[in-house]
């Protein structure tokens, strides 16, 4: 564990090694196209159809790639598997806890409901997005000032959420901000702070 | 050796693992990047009892992607020896596709392993299995089980019997399922007969020995690296099924596997707090002093394992009540195996313990704070022993205080806020203090900072930062200057993150470990001539920022950095760690005094609420920012067990009906409003060289009963079910 | 989940010759995607229809008011008309999911949300609406949420909609347009309850989509809200709820509009209770007396039986605080 701050990325695109600008996603095995890893078992049964595919340009915190999906995976894995971006996280994968939180857009949406699809054009922001390079986000160094979270699992959902937040205007009071923070759901039971950390970051701005 | 200062114990450290958490850049089991690693899903049992009478796999291996389909009629044998190092209880563990046999519905009885995960996650619904089904029998209620443990003492029939006042009730308490945010998730690796598991656990060690076991490999052949996990309150003590799925889908395809257990499967097959049936009597004077308490709790467990909970203790110890009787028992289900959930055992007994002594309370007219007090014990009198420190009163003296307790109208249904009825209630809170034997291994450098490790585990409370702090102290340095690692079985041993005993005994082995550093290099500057500490005697010498000096003249001193340049070392490094006693002659427990408010709609049922308060007695606290963090989280689970837990069963067929985080319901941050945690100053050195007791636990355990003491207060209706919903206040 | 072909609709007219092909129209996503996952849906071709034209609120010819299709519910909620005309379409709006989810959903999908009902999530289960023939997992099963109105033998799922609950009191109708033209379905009319075919859901025919819900011109001033009454402050489904919206004049009710969410098969219009309440006035008395009869014709079922007190104490209490006595 170290104290001192990760290496600057902005776009944490870097943090893996086997992306490059444009990357093969997800089930496109028998197209030829391989997602690093799946080398080893390029071989699928020659009968099989292959899963439909579609390629897709989407910017990933300031950054446009164009991806060719399996129209099955979700942003979140898009993110998680196909991009190195481990940062969202997956609580439930049915929109029942906003471990997911992303913006697209600008907007707050969980990445385990949208399909990578169809982000034709769209702008995605994750939780490696929102630092300027090693200056956290005022909504971040909130979250550590405050203690607002413990495990840290549910953290980047909430702090995408608490950017929505902010930039919807949700942050009048207390229980306005528990209201429009409720979908992010954490375990370890940090609400209390959770509050304080939207209440410090909506201040400063 | 001369005491060292203490700046960063005690002081409001923010997290030091903080910046990787707000960034996304702290790896959860299944966020490492492991090259090559294919996806692997679990099919689950949709039956509860019988056998696997057949399994198509063709469509599932004709999906384009799809590797691989393991199943009991495929798999290898495993050789599953016996494991002392485990959390595993009394029984025959599960194994993994061994054979036909289904004990329990959601039991994996499939893996199937696929080049991605969508693959994999179509692959597994194309797995058709065919099942000969039995009627399960997966309900506690009405089945009066098996004893598992007896405890008496003095005459307790008979003093009920000539009770001036005699209370006999019946509990009921919802299973509950610890729901961390982050699923149960493993990676495996095989070289040769050597295998890596990044998994998520509370006890990497556990996972280590378990694994070994399954696959009879040396344990030294096993390593497993856990840095963070999301969250677990018990859940990850054990070493689940997956995980062994994992490596043996690893071990057969010869490359990494990536397993991640769905939210639904969380329900299936990582353990639960068990359903509780609890009698309880209990007999008092008019005073309120209690005379007689029987106890005859009875929970759930798995037909294959005899779960064993702390169960007991509170009804033997908390009150000064001459004659008890208990009678645990449990009922063998066709279901999966429990496993402790924070506050194990105490949260459940003090449920019904704390609602007991309300009703005794109101009913005598006595104030509930003040019936408690009545009851303290001057020694702990199911073994007799004093107790090492019990601040109890204090707890209530200053939460009374502070909550305005004394306000109170003691008239249940008096107080109105709208359409609001309004209430207070309040119980004790206790768990014990444990310690178990741990290592570590301290290094210093040249350049003046130091590393401390452990392969222990952080599942949320902070163990990088509080033993930062406490390495910290101990070495004279910075917390900047010092990083702790964990989460490593190539690391010294350290006990699970479980029953509050990290705190105790890792903190302990750092302690020691650093001190014994520290001297080192004491040692090495007094007997060096060209030190300005030459001929000092050790005992004088402290170390603070960095540099060792006299104790009394603070000018005559050098740096470590000096004095590791000078003697021309790299580093130096130093082991130690702690052994508990084999006996103690005290009684160890922390203590809480738990107030809550809740108003409760008078025509619609709904509880929320308002504002709590606890007070604890916990012993010394290494970081309170941290620490006041863990109370309200232990106070918003207790709320959610009090109002919404509740895994519900489908008795037909042994379904788990709401395997899912919109129908099992944990609290939201709408749910919470401002909540406060007071822990009174102080240390408990009898408990352990660092003083403290232990808190993860602690701050769960009264909660409940608080929280249905102050319904009762709100509306006059007393509820001995949990959760405590709408449909019991209409 | 099933692999699937996807096409995007640029233009209405492409979107119904994919819908009259079988696509299946996918909107905001958050249903269709998570019953996807589930198996539950099996689309072999999803049309986006998310870049269509049906993302306004205009206000029709005769005072009412058109929602376009395809507006999102937080866009719905925020939209200074509706919040300043219809307080029971926007609470119910914000008293639904999370914001993520509102950020997501629109209201066509919102409409068509299909059943909460486990034992229909879960393709293990047996479900008369999920495969037809099977059984109702819930009827014998474990019930607390289910519906207590508007059942049949085959079938007990709640339709799980806030803002349908509001839209079913302020008697909403539902603009169709498919392969063979346009049509306008009362909202009533659109929902089905479950009878004999719990798999027929809604009044639309194939390839058919929404293009947008209408309002009505309600008398003016119109005094609305919706309560909604669960287990946990936020982001669940509803155990009960209300929309209630009245206008009075001189004293008198003029207009009731009063609906029930999370006790039915389908959002659940209570004009016996609207009876009850038109032309008289409003009291403490009345509330009480009205409500009722809220719960008349419930079949609970036995786990659910505390819903039939809850619903009348739950539109008792949202009549009073939209008819302000208190």
């Amino acid at each position: 564990m170290s104290t001192e701050p990760p290496a600057g990325e902005s776009t944490g695109l870097t943090r893996r090694t086997f992306v490059a600008t444009t990357v093969a996603v997800g089930g496109v095995v028998a197209a030829g196209e391989l997602t690093a890893g799946a080398s080893a078992f390029a071989a699928a049964p020659a009968t099989a159809e292959p899963v439909p595919s579609t390629r897709v340009s989407v910017t990933v915190n300031g950054r446009q790639l164009t991806v060719t999906v399996d129209n099955r995976t979700s942003l979140l894995d898009l993110l998680r598997e196909h991009l190195g971006l481990t940062g969202s996280k997956k609580g439930c994968n049915a929109g029942a806890c906003g471990a997911c939180t992303v913006l697209v857009d600008g907007r707050r949406v969980n990445g385990c409901l949208t399909l990578a699809v169809r982000l034709e054009s769209a702008e995605v922001t994750t939780i490696e997005g929102v630092a300027n390079g090693d200056r956290l986000h005022p909504l971040q160094q909130a979250f550590i000032d405050r203690d607002a979270f413990q495990c840290g699992y549910c953290t980047p959902g909430q702090i995408m959420s608490g950017l929505g937040c902010l930039r919807e205007g949700h942050t009048g009071s207390a229980e306005e901000i528990r209201e429009w923070m409720s979908g992010n759901l954490c375990r370890c039971g940090c609400y209390v702070k959770i509050v304080r950390a939207v209440e410090q970051a909506a201040r400063w701005k | 050796m001369s005491p060292q200062p203490q700046k960063a114990v005690g002081s409001p450290l923010s997290r030091v693992d903080g910046r990787l958490k707000v960034t996304g850049q702290a790896d959860y089991a299944v966020d490492h990047d492991v090259p090559g690693a294919v996806h692997a899903v679990v099919v689950d049992s949709s039956i509860a009892l019988g056998r696997i009478t057949g399994i198509d796999t063709s469509a599932a291996e004709s999906h384009p992607g799809v590797l691989k389909v393991i199943t009991h009629r495929n798999a290898p044998r495993l050789v599953y020896r016996d494991n002392p190092v485990s959390n595993n209880p009394r029984g025959r563990r599960l194994r993994v596709f061994q054979d036909d046999q289904i004990l329990f519905f959601g039991q994996p009885v499939a893996v199937v392993v696929a080049t991605t995960i969508e693959t994999a996650q179509h692959g597994a619904s194309l797995v058709d299995v065919s099942y000969e089904a039995r009627q399960p029998t997966t309900d506690l209620a009405g089945r009066p089980g098996d004893p598992l443990l007896n405890y008496a003492r003095g005459d307790t029939e008979a003093a009920l019997a000539s009770a001036a006042v005699r209370l006999d009730r019946e509990f009921h308490l919802a299973r509950n399922h610890h729901n961390p945010m982050e699923p149960h998730g493993t990676i495996a690796s095989w070289d040769g007969d050597k295998l890596t598991l990044w998994d998520k656990t509370q006890y990497v060690i556990g996972v280590q020995n378990e694994a070994a076991a399954v696959f009879g490999i040396p344990v030294e052949n096993v390593r497993v690296i856990s840095p963070f996990v999301g969250g677990a309150f018990g859940s990850a003590l054990r070493t689940w099924p997956h995980v062994a799925i994992a490596a043996l889908a690893a071990r057969e395809m010869g490359c990494p596997v990536k397993l991640a257990l769905s939210r639904r499967q969380m329900y299936f097959t990582v353990g639960y707090r068990p359903r509780y049936q609890y009698r309880l009597r209990l007999g008092a004077d008019r005073q309120g002093r209690l005379t007689a308490m029987a106890h005859e709790p009875t929970y759930e467990t798995s037909n294959h394992e005899t779960f064993w909970e702390a169960t007991l203790f509170l009804g033997q110890m908390l009150y000064n009540v001459p004659n008890v009787s208990q009678t645990l028992r449990t009922v063998s289900l066709d279901v999966n195996t429990p496993l402790w959930m924070r506050g194990p055992g105490f949260s459940s007994t003090s449920f019904c313990i704390e609602v007991a002594m309300d009703e005794l309370a109101h009913e005598l007219g006595i104030d509930p704070v003040e019936l408690r007090l009545r009851n303290e014990p001057t020694k702990d009198l199911s073994t007799g022993l004093p107790f090492s420190t019990r601040r109890l009163r204090e707890c209530f003296q200053t939460g009374a205080q502070e909550f305005g307790w004394g306000r109170r109208n003691p008239k249940p249904r008096s107080t109105r806020d709208g359409d609001w009825l309004v209430g207070t209630g309040v119980a004790t809170g206790c768990y014990d203090t444990r310690r178990a034997r741990a290592e570590a291994h301290a290094r210093l450098d040249a350049g003046g900072t130091a590393v401390v490790q452990s392969a222990a585990s952080d599942a949320g409370p902070g163990t990088y930062t509080s033993m930062t702090q406490v390495a910290a102290d101990a070495l004279g340095l910075a917390v900047r200057e010092v990083e702790f690692r964990l989460g490593d079985t190539t690391m010294p041993p350290a006990p699970p993150q479980g029953a509050s005993q990290l705190m105790a005994s890792v903190g302990s082995a750092v302690q020691d470990t650093c001190d014994k550093l520290r001297l080192q290099a004491i040692r090495l500057a007094v007997g060096d001539q060209r030190s300005p500490l030459h001929g000092v005697r050790p005992d004088d010498v402290v170390v603070i920022a960095g540099r060792l000096q006299v104790k009394d003249k603070p000018a005559r001193g050098e740096t470590y950095r000096q004095l590791l340049a000078r003697n021309n070392l790299t580093h130096l490094e130093a082991n130690g760690g702690y052994t508990p006693p084999a006996e103690t002659p005290y009684s160890m427990y922390g203590y809480s005094a738990v107030f809550a408010e809740v108003g409760v709609d008078a025509r619609l049922g709904l509880v929320r609420v308002r504002r709590m308060l606890s007070v604890y007695d916990a012993g010394r606290i290494i970081s309170p920012k941290l620490a006041d963090s863990q109370a309200l989280g232990g106070m918003i689970g207790g709320i959610g067990m009090a109002l919404l837990e509740h895994t519900v069963t489908d008795h037909r067929d042994g379904r788990i009906v709401n395997a899912n985080l919109a129908d099992y319901l944990v609290p939201v941050n709408a749910d919470i409003p401002e909540l406060r945690a007071i822990y009174l100053d102080g240390d408990d050195r009898k408990a352990d060289p660092i003083g403290v007791k232990g808190l993860g636990e602690l701050v769960k355990v009264g909660v409940a009963p608080a929280i249905a003491n102050a319904v009762f207060h709100a509306t006059g209706r007393r509820v001995h079910e949990l959760p405590i919903t709408a449909e019991a206040l209409l | 989940m099933y692999p699937f072909s996807y096409t995007r609709a640029s233009d209405l007219r492409t979107a119904l010759r994919a819908g009259a092909d079988g696509g299946r129209y996918v909107a905001g996503g958050t249903t269709l995607v998570d019953l996807m996952r589930e198996t539950v849906e099996r689309p072999g071709t999803l049309v986006d229809i998310s870049g269509l034209p049906l993302r306004e609120v205009t206000a029709t010819k005769g005072g009412g008011l058109r929602i376009g299709a395809l507006m999102r519910m937080a866009e719905i909620a925020a939209h200074p008309t509706v919040r300043a005309l219809y307080p029971v379409i926007s609470q119910a709006l914000e008293l639904s999911a999370s914001a993520q989810l509102r950020n997501m959903a629109t209201i066509g999908g919102n409409v068509m949300q299909r059943p909460r009902c486990t034992y229909f999530r879960d393709v293990t289960a047996a479900c008369n609406r999920r495969e037809p023939g099977t059984g109702c997992g819930a009827r014998e099963g474990f019930n607390r949420t289910h519906a207590i109105l508007g059942t049949s033998e085959q079938c007990v799922a709640t339709h799980p909609s806030d803002v349908a609950v509001a839209f079913a009191a302020l008697e909403a109708t539902v603009h169709l347009l498919g392969p063979a033209g346009e049509r306008t379905v009362a909202f009533a009319d659109f929902l089905l309850r479950p009878g004999s075919t719990p798999q027929r859901e809604q009044d639309l025919r194939p390839g058919e989509l929404i293009t947008a819900v209408e309002i009505p011109a309600q008398p003016r001033p119109l005094r609305s809200g919706y309560l909604k009454v669960r287990d946990r402050q936020s982001y669940e489904f509803a155990l009960t709820s209300a929309a209630v919206a009245l206008h009075v004049r001189a004293g008198v009710i003029r207009s009731a509009k009063v609906a029930a969410g999370g006790v039915g098969t389908v959002p659940w219009k209570l004009s016996a209770v609207e009876q009850r309440l038109i032309g008289a006035r409003p009291s403490e008395a009345l509330w009480a007396q009205a409500a009722e009869v809220a719960a008349e014709g419930a079949h609970p079922l036995a786990h659910n039986g505390f819903k039939v007190e809850l619903l009348k104490r739950t539109v008792e209490r949202q009549l009073r605080v939209v008819g302000g006595t208190r």
